[in-house]
């Protein structure tokens, strides 16, 4: 790895590109971005990874999202010239080297938490981050401000809908994609 | 979006130092608003100094039991922050009742006081805005204004400012600490915001090139009951109609300590000083309450399509402080 972009200094600032290096799913990628490149435009035209979809564009549907250093983030909004050295998980990243799915994979077919489908993999990778947040003792706008702080907070009906609010699914499968991740929590 | 430049800055006076040998810069933080408003056209840098990777990512303890939060802590760490939601449960609250969990992840608390209005007219860049572009007049005032501003509105600018967490702040008087290259100061949270006036294009009082570098939360307000209550067209992720914070402090029969702040009706969060005023030293009643609200909002000058704002801020104002006030007393 080059010692000027593992420090992350660009060596032309004044430049409009600069060289990155970003692990996607394990693998290190170093490439030279334009710095207009959001995190979602990298995935999906430089990397060829197209799960992370681009809905809005504008932060607003939660399609873009993935996980960066292992929390859910709307990849539409990052400029990738800021993440050097960050580290990204994508739905293609889930299953890791072997056939199997994901469990939240798997629990999103068997309840049939989709029609389209365009949303899918950012629900996915948000269910994942939020179901982390909880574990980590991260409250959300519903949890009882009297809970403990600092402990699990268990994820009803309610919580999940909560945390899952920044993902829009305009087919309406919420119902179902609800039940999905409670059975990957229970 | 036009090419821009990168810097990335290590110290928060290489960043101030970066901003001012680089013209047409901008801080970038977790950029959540920034970036899309660069998509929008509405902001055009030429550079961004990157002032994410600062080493102002931690909430410390003051050794008179305030705390310090670092310019670049996340917005979800914020609020699930033991310190802030035992003692300050207000902020807690108030940032879990704004964006969503992704967005939370990624913006910073000098961020959030940073972001502009999402008045529609501001980001649109085929329509008249003073704010964006002062002189070219005002779509919002005899436009869509459902949303806007009935406190403290100006001829020019009838836009709100969007922030939930910069709300409870005011009401907390927290102080935001600055850093330019003419050294540091401090400024009261509910002074850091302006109103709009002639200038709208001034959001705050912070000077071009000064970066938040941290929020002070003070000791006098620690432990106190506080709560948040924001009203939104849907029960998540969605901006405020109105909101309110309030801190409330009861005792020997009267009001002690009265913090109180709406949001989403005017340029700032609007601190309730005559409420506040009204209520030290009265017993918490539910009149006494009502007479306080009114006289604050007695000043409101709703616009065609908002008036619906200002009953809705009165309740959501009682609601609060009758939560807070000790049962017995009310």
């Amino acid at each position: 790895m080059d010692s000027d972009v593992a420090r992350g200094t660009s060596a032309s600032p004044d430049s409009h590109h600069s060289d990155v290096t970003l692990r996607v799913n394990g693998k290190p990628h170093t490439l030279t971005v334009d710095h207009r490149s959001v995190l979602l435009d990298v995935l999906r035209e430089d990397l060829d990874l197209i799960g992370a979809k681009k809905g809005c564009d504008h932060g607003q549907c939660g399609a873009c999202t993935v996980l960066v250093d292992g929390r859910r983030a709307n990849s539409c909004l990052l400029p990738a010239v800021a993440l050097d050295g960050g580290d990204i998980t994508t739905v293609e990243g889930l299953s890791g080297d072997g056939e199997e799915l994901h469990p939240l994979q798997r629990a999103f077919l068997d309840r049939d938490a989709f029609q389209c489908g365009y949303c899918t993999p950012g629900q996915i990778c948000s269910a994942l981050g939020a179901v982390a947040e909880a574990a980590a003792g991260h409250p959300s706008h519903v949890t009882d401000p009297a809970a403990p702080s600092g402990q699990p907070v268990p994820l009803g009906g309610d919580e999940i809908r909560e945390r899952l609010s920044g993902n829009l699914c305009r087919c309406g499968a919420y119902p179902h994609i609800v039940e999905a991740v409670r059975d990957v929590i229970s | 979006m036009k090419p821009f430049g990168y810097v990335r800055a290590g110290s928060a006076e290489e960043a101030a130092d970066a901003y001012a040998s680089h013209p047409g810069a901008r801080y970038l933080g977790g950029g959540t608003n920034l970036v899309d408003l660069m998509k929008l056209g509405v902001e055009q840098p030429a550079t961004l100094v990157d002032v994410s990777r600062l080493p102002l990512d931690s909430v410390e303890e003051l050794p008179d039991g305030g705390l310090r939060i670092g310019a670049t802590v996340r917005n979800s760490d914020l609020a699930a922050h033991p310190l802030v939601r035992d003692r300050y449960p207000v902020l807690s609250q108030a940032l879990l009742a704004g964006a969503s969990g992704q967005l939370r992840n990624i913006a910073t608390t000098g961020g959030n006081l940073l972001q502009r209005t999402r008045c529609p007219y501001f980001q649109d860049t085929g329509k008249p805005c003073n704010k964006r572009e002062p002189g070219s007049g005002c779509g919002a005032r005899d436009g869509v204004h459902r949303d806007h501003a009935v406190l403290g509105h100006s001829p020019q600018c009838i836009a709100t400012h969007p922030s939930d967490m910069a709300v409870a702040l005011s009401a907390l008087d927290a102080r935001v600490e600055l850093y330019g290259t003419d050294g540091e100061r401090s400024v009261p949270a509910a002074e850091f915001h302006r109103l709009p006036g002639d200038h709208p294009e001034r959001d705050t009082e912070i000077r071009p090139g000064e970066l938040i570098t941290a929020v002070v939360l003070p000791a006098a307000a620690a432990g106190l009951p506080s709560l948040y209550r924001k009203a939104r067209d849907r029960a998540s992720y969605a901006f405020a109609l109105a909101s309110v914070a309030a801190v409330l402090h009861t005792g020997d029969g009267v009001v002690q300590h009265a913090g109180i702040a709406f949001g989403a009706l005017a340029h700032r969060p609007w601190r309730a000083r005559r409420a506040e005023a009204a209520l030290l030293g009265a017993a918490p009643t539910a009149a006494a309450f009502e007479h306080a609200v009114d006289l604050e909002l007695a000043a409101a000058q709703p616009l065609r399509d908002n008036a619906y704002k200002v009953r809705l801020a009165r309740n959501l104002a009682l609601d609060v402080l009758t939560r807070l006030a000790p049962p017995a007393n009310t």
